[in-house]
């Protein structure tokens, strides 16, 4: 080859590169592992190390959810068709355009809409690019938040939205949870282009004034933005029904291991109208006729943005993100099927109701510190035990489990609290394992 | 495929008579004879029968076109039962005959007119219909400058199907060019915009991978419009120059512009989404109005590369003359263009040819295309 | 009797023939069309009755309108059938695992050691909670702390984030940084315009828009290196930042990249590398010795780790000393006996993403890097060069195509091909070319939108490839070209082994037509009604 090439060696294939800029000598990296078995030694060795959560009992959630995968999932993830596949046309990669129809198909109906998106980075992404669309779409550029998000999700909206977009935040009612209707009204104007919340909120309690806050919005022409977890939608109403614009979230939950947080993807949906469809940054697939009848062919949908009036807002930008999670999704709706949806969130709900009333039995012990209902987590707070959530952490490891999130540090006038989350593997015996050793822990 | 559609053709039979001789343009009758002398023979009607065949003769596809050899011919050779009408007198047609012919498949409501020809049939057609009807070319000419015609008839031909089929039905606005052809027999090229014809034009499937499409012409020629009118100020004039990236700035304030000429505006800053209003100070003004206008006042100049050649300066707004330029400054020349239109020049400077080389000297180096809002390319311009 | 030799008809002088490749077709209805009433995959765990009776009625306590009325119009499948279908439509993919994986040129889709794929998947990777006790995962945290020492000792940069999504996360963290830097020195205002060039990952320009930067495009220079004189021209104390992929696109090495940067430098920018084509000069050549400020490399595409169908994929990015207080946290720590996460960083741009990265990703990454050393990336590199001057040559040597720009130069790991003479001779676009290439079991990617290079056509070999998958490759678009001039109906038509055939696009582009999901295509076919 070389020959062919008309070179002695590789090195002048390198002609374009100045002297000064190679490399003089090789890298200092670690000594290779040639053979597959040292490698793979090497590898577990270290990973050894970890105890994960299905070793331990774990509660925590706050955005990484340890539900349970179905074993059909990882086969079809693990394909090496759909797991080196990449970017070939709607002709030789016909099964992936499909697939990820099928998988917003599917989140269509959960969501109630008639448009989603092929999937992007995590929710954090999602809720930041909706809340972009929603200014570009009115041409405003302020933002009202409800505040219970995490602090997380708030640090990525603030560094996306700084070009020239304000963030507000909106109170709470600390006795519910629920945001503060009286605040959105004083905090809401022509200069608001989107009212945004969660839906079950970041510390677990469902928003019960969607509609109003939604009208509200509506009233003032600003978007309604709802971040839901599709997880819950078998047995909630989606936010579209109740007035939400665009809803977006993480599919996580829909068939992904946790990963170490590396499982997430994030939805964004919204009607099936020309302006908000045009404003999508990310890739929508379509379904097409072909040359034969009766065939299904697909490809992305692009429509023309004429108007610039409001598109000065900037940009933003598509790339590789997170599509074999969008297809993993669509096959954990498929095997869950209406009714698997349904029962799964019910069973969500009581697993949570279950653990709340168990912790609240507990002395010093407040669970759900927010009066309302609660989907699959809730905050519990430990200032009547007299310990930090830390130590109460640090002993539960002992035992072998995972106390909540510590919510200290980033919400202190919650006082001593921490998110618990609780889902369907977790059995009655479980609860009761956590429950006991918080009682012995705080007496 | 339901159809149900008018397709008008018109075939100039003269055009391109000239080039294979060595005749530059076909136009005038001295150039014709001696053509034919010369041995030419007529290649248009080759050409549209190579387009028309492109296109199936199905029952609700009817195709208006003239007698013979301007049009009648070519699609009974295709096996289309066209509808003849008007009349002409063989061998002999001219101008006139297109001019009619394109006026009456107007009045007939033709979805599209096809036709082969070059940059002298398109002016024709234009002056005609203006931008009333939808128009393509298959290219039958020896200098094609405008922008209305397919690649090759092949192409025009799979355009027209495909339209007519409604499988596109995106538009463009595609410029005519008006050439000098005695200039250009005597060796130099002289064009200028003539005008604008609706075109098909086929938005290619989008291999959306790894990023979304570009945007469109006309999103991009809005998003240019925007960029301009944001930065202007109330105290300045603005000389805008041809073509259609600058029509889309004077669009965005409100204000008509003559498409071929250069007129002088302002720009006022109102309150509200729609921020500026724009007000005509001058339409179609020569060098000395120019001149006149200018005279110590703050203004900057708005150019966009007209034709396939990229002249900013020296082609179609020579009122921007090397005096205005010297007035004005480098410094307050605004250059538009599509990244589109750049592409097209295949690496080619921009060019500018005032006149005068001192001006076209200080005009040259690189220049700051503003290519959509809130982006520009760098861009060399030359001169030769 | 002699057995008859199968083996003389499948070769010519030599050389094996072109393959007579089909693509799985299943003809596969639309999930929802195999729905049956009552049918299920997975059954959830029921709750115990002591459970349920305890808490009653959950959804009692939601107000009516929040109690979803009708169960989700999902389809109901039985489990084999919801696996039967989704096999049917993996086996309708091209992947990297099934063809001569290098048409899709800049997205370097090199093998993927399957041994890393079962390392990503390992429960003690999989079943990992992101905050559990730090005590409990030393392990995963070890393995982003050595990878991040290894992607420092390849591009000379003091410190890497890993927490990126993916490139163009990578690249909009890094005007994020670039941004911070300015703002702490009180430039930010001033500074509001970012460089870069056509043929750089249009994510540059993308993603500083997003930010809210004014753009500003260079060409290249008539032999098609980008253009000192054009920077020169574009930079001034406006200027925050140069973003370029390099090499570029087309593949050609900017010999003058000090210079630039220099240039960017003295005008006080910052420079940022996209080094999404650093495949080819893995220990060639470092982002550090041409001084840039940042860079990003994009896991799945140099380091290994596979596609997925458009991700996950990872972004890792990476700045000198002086920037390093910006990085997203939160970083890894090692204090020389522990891994821990370090939040404790003011100056942070903050939090990209929920938690630390695509991290079974950037395990991927780790292993293949661990099962090459120095020696074996500096192989990778040299032989994806080689692979890809082959090709080059080959590619050259079929009439109708051309390589634009450094003429008789070599490129580094891609190249960007044109058909214009061909287009021009037989009317046959690219797209189409590599539509009838599907129906030999390859495909090709053309460029970026809007094409700069006519007829365009992107190829990457990487150092996956042998010179016989090279040989077939060039002989399948060789093959292809040659029918573009004598039977041109038959590429125009095509495809005709694939999944399906001629996709008609017009309603994607109409929004009376355009379909997303199947229950919007119902209402657009009138089968169904609001």
């Amino acid at each position: 080859m070389l020959e062919e090439v008309g070179t002695q060696s590789a090195e002048d294939l390198y002609e374009d590169v100045p002297e000064r800029l190679r490399l003089k000598g090789s890298m200092n990296l670690p000594q290779p592992l040639l053979s597959e078995y040292e490698l793979k030694r090497h590898v577990e060795g270290i990973l050894a190390k970890n105890e994960s959560a299905a070793e331990y009992l774990s509660f925590l959630g706050a955005g990484c959810y340890q539900h349970h995968v179905p074993a059909v999932c990882d086969e079809v993830n693990r394909r090496g068709e759909f797991l080196t596949a990449y970017a070939g046309e709607p002709y030789d990669d016909h099964g992936r355009f499909q697939a990820l129809f099928e998988y917003a198909s599917s989140m269509g109906e959960l969501l109630n809409m008639d448009v989603v998106n092929v999937p992007t980075y995590d929710g954090f992404q999602a809720m930041a690019t909706s809340l972009r669309m929603a200014c570009r779409l009115t041409g405003r550029r302020e933002v009202l938040i409800a505040r219970t998000i995490s602090a997380d999700l708030l640090s990525r909206i603030r560094d996306y939205c700084k070009p020239n977009i304000t963030v507000k935040l909106v109170g709470y009612d600390p006795k519910t949870g629920q945001l503060d209707l009286d605040a959105l009204k004083a905090k809401i104007s022509d200069r608001t282009s989107a009212v945004c919340f969660e839906n079950p909120s970041y510390l677990g309690f469902l928003e019960v004034h969607g509609h109003e806050i939604s009208q509200i919005a509506h009233d003032h022409g600003a978007i309604c933005v709802v971040g839901a977890d599709p997880i819950s939608l078998g047995v909630l109403t989606p936010p579209a029904d109740y007035g939400a614009d665009i809803v977006c979230g993480d599919i996580q939950p829909l068939g992904m291991h946790m990963q170490f947080g590396g499982g997430q993807a994030g939805y964004i949906a919204t009607r099936d109208e020309e302006e908000y469809v045009a404003e999508y940054p990310s890739r929508l697939f379509g379904i097409a006729p072909t040359s034969v009848p009766g065939e299904y062919g697909f490809g992305d949908v692009a429509y023309e943005r004429t108007s610039f009036a409001v598109r000065e807002e900037g940009k933003e930008w598509v790339g590789t993100a997170a599509a074999l999670w969008g297809i993993t999704a669509g096959v954990y709706l498929a095997l869950m099927g209406p009714q698997g949806m349904v029962e799964i969130g019910e069973g969500l709900m009581s697993r949570s109701r279950y653990a709340m009333l168990e912790m609240d039995k507990i002395e010093g012990v407040k669970a759900p510190v927010f009066r309302s209902p609660h989907f699959r987590e809730f905050v519990a707070n430990f200032d009547g035990t007299g310990k930090t959530v830390a130590e109460i952490n640090k002993a539960l490891l002992t035992r072998k489990i995972f106390g909540g999130k510590d919510l200290t540090m980033e919400l202190p006038e919650l006082g001593k609290s921490a998110l618990y989350c609780v889902t369907e593997v977790h059995t009655q015996d479980d609860i009761d394992r956590l429950v006991t050793a918080l009682k012995e822990i705080v007496d | 495929m339901v159809m149900d559609k008018k397709l008008g053709l018109i075939v100039n039979p003269i055009a391109g008579i000239g080039g294979r001789v060595g005749l530059k343009g076909s136009d005038g009758a001295e150039v014709q004879r001696k053509a034919l002398k010369l041995g030419a023979v007529r290649q248009s009607l080759n050409r549209a029968i190579r387009a028309l065949e492109r296109i199936e003769p199905v029952d609700d596809l009817e195709i208006v076109t003239y007698p013979g050899e301007m049009g009648e011919d070519a699609a009974r050779a295709c096996g289309f039962a066209p509808t003849v009408i008007g009349s002409i007198i063989p061998g002999g047609t001219t101008r006139e005959d297109t001019i009619s012919a394109a006026r009456e498949m107007l009045e007939l409501g033709v979805d599209l007119l096809l036709f082969a020809g070059g940059d002298g049939t398109a002016r024709d057609i234009y002056n005609a219909t203006g931008e009333r009807m939808v128009v393509l070319g298959i290219p039958a000419g020896v200098k094609i400058h405008s922008a209305v015609h397919a690649i090759n008839p092949v192409s025009a031909g799979n355009l027209a199907g495909s339209y007519l089929q409604g499988r596109t039905s995106a538009l463009r606005e595609a410029e005519v060019m008006d050439v000098d052809e005695e200039a250009f027999r005597q060796g130099f090229v002289s064009a200028k915009l003539y005008g604008c014809l609706r075109v098909p034009f086929q938005r290619r499937w989008l291999q959306g991978r790894k990023a979304p499409s570009s945007p469109g012409e006309q999103a991009a020629m809005v998003a240019i419009a925007a960029d301009v009118v944001s930065r202007m100020a109330d105290d300045w004039l603005y000389v805008i120059g041809p073509g259609t990236t600058t029509r889309a700035i004077t669009a965005r304030l409100g204000l008509d512009k003559t498409l071929v000429g250069v007129d002088v505006i302002r720009a006022e800053r109102r309150e509200g989404k729609e921020a500026w209003l724009g007000e005509l100070a001058a339409a179609d003004v020569n060098e000395s109005q120019l001149l006149a206008l200018l005279g110590g006042r703050k203004a900057k100049i708005v150019v966009t590369p007209i034709g396939g050649q990229g002249y900013i300066f020296g082609r179609g707004n020579q009122q921007i003359s090397p005096d205005v330029l010297a007035t004005v400054g480098k410094d307050n020349v605004i250059v538009v263009s599509t990244s589109a239109k750049i592409h097209s020049l295949g690496g080619r400077p921009l060019l500018v040819d005032t006149g005068d080389r001192a001006v076209d000297s200080m005009l040259s180096g690189y220049t700051n295309v503003v290519s959509g809002y809130n982006e520009r390319i760098v861009y060399k311009v030359s001169y030769c | 009797m002699a057995q008859e030799d199968i083996t003389r008809h499948r070769y010519t002088n030599g050389k094996p023939n072109l393959r007579r490749f089909h693509q799985a077709k299943w003809d596969e209805p639309i999930i929802f069309e195999l729905s049956c009433e009552g049918q299920r995959g997975i059954l959830v765990p029921e709750i115990e009755e002591e459970v349920k009776e305890q808490v009653g009625d959950v959804l009692a306590d939601l107000p009516g309108y929040m109690r979803r009325k009708e169960p989700p119009g999902l389809p109901e499948l039985s489990q084999p059938q919801v696996l039967r279908h989704y096999v049917r439509l993996s086996q309708e993919n091209l992947g990297a695992d099934l063809n001569v994986e290098i048409g899709q040129g800049t997205c370097t889709m090199k093998y993927s050691p399957k041994v890393n794929d079962q390392l990503a998947g390992h429960p003690k990777l999989a079943d990992l909670h992101p905050l559990q006790d730090e005590e409990t995962v030393q392990g995963i945290l070890e393995i982003m702390f050595r990878f991040e020492q290894i992607l420092k000792e390849i591009s000379g940069m003091d410190r890497f984030s890993l927490q990126p999504a993916a490139g163009s996360a990578a690249i909009y963290a890094n005007v994020s940084m670039i941004r911070a830097y300015h703002e702490s020195r009180g430039e930010a205002g001033q500074r509001d315009e970012v460089i870069t060039t056509i043929f750089s990952h249009p994510s540059n320009a993308a993603c500083a828009q997003t930010a809210g930067y004014k753009v500003i495009t260079l060409y290249p220079d008539e032999d098609g290196y980008p253009d000192l004189d054009a920077l020169k021209a574009a930079v001034s104390e406006r200027t925050a930042a140069l973003m370029i992929t390099n090499p570029e696109d087309t593949g050609i090495f900017n010999p003058r990249i000090e210079e630039f940067v220099s240039v960017v430098h003295d005008a006080g920018g910052l420079c940022a590398y996209d080094q999404a084509n650093a495949n080819g000069i893995l220990g060639i050549t470092r982002a550090k010795d041409a001084g840039f400020d940042l860079c990003h490399f994009n896991l799945h595409k140099t380091f290994s780790s596979p596609h997925g169908c458009g991700g996950p994929g990872a972004g890792a990015g990476g700045v000198t000393k002086e920037l390093e207080r910006f990085l997203p946290v939160p970083v890894i720590a090692f204090d020389g006996e522990r891994y821990s996460l370090d939040y404790e960083r003011p100056d942070s741009v903050g939090k990209l993403r929920p938690f630390y990265g695509y991290v079974p990703v950037v395990l991927r990454a780790y292993a293949w890097v661990m099962s090459l050393g120095a020696e074996g990336l500096r192989e990778v590199a040299e032989i994806a060069v080689l692979n890809n001057n082959y090709l080059l040559k080959k590619m050259l040597e079929i009439p109708g195509v051309s390589a634009p720009y450094a003429k008789g130069k070599r490129r580094i790991e891609q190249a960007r091909y044109s058909w214009e003479e061909l287009a021009q001779e037989t009317g046959i676009h690219s797209e189409e070319l590599g539509v009838r290439a599907a129906d030999f079991g390859v495909h090709y990617w053309t460029s970026h939108h809007p094409f700069v290079v006519p007829e365009p056509c992107t190829l990457e070999p990487t150092e996956s490839c042998s010179k016989d998958d090279l040989d077939e490759y060039v002989g399948v678009l060789a093959h292809v070209a040659e029918e573009a001039r004598t039977d041109p109906e038959l590429v125009r038509t095509a495809p005709h082994n694939s999944t399906v055939h001629t996709i008609d696009h017009s309603p994607l582009d109409d929004p009376s037509q355009g379909a997303m999901t199947w229950r919007a295509y119902l209402k657009k076919i009138g089968r169904k009604t609001e």
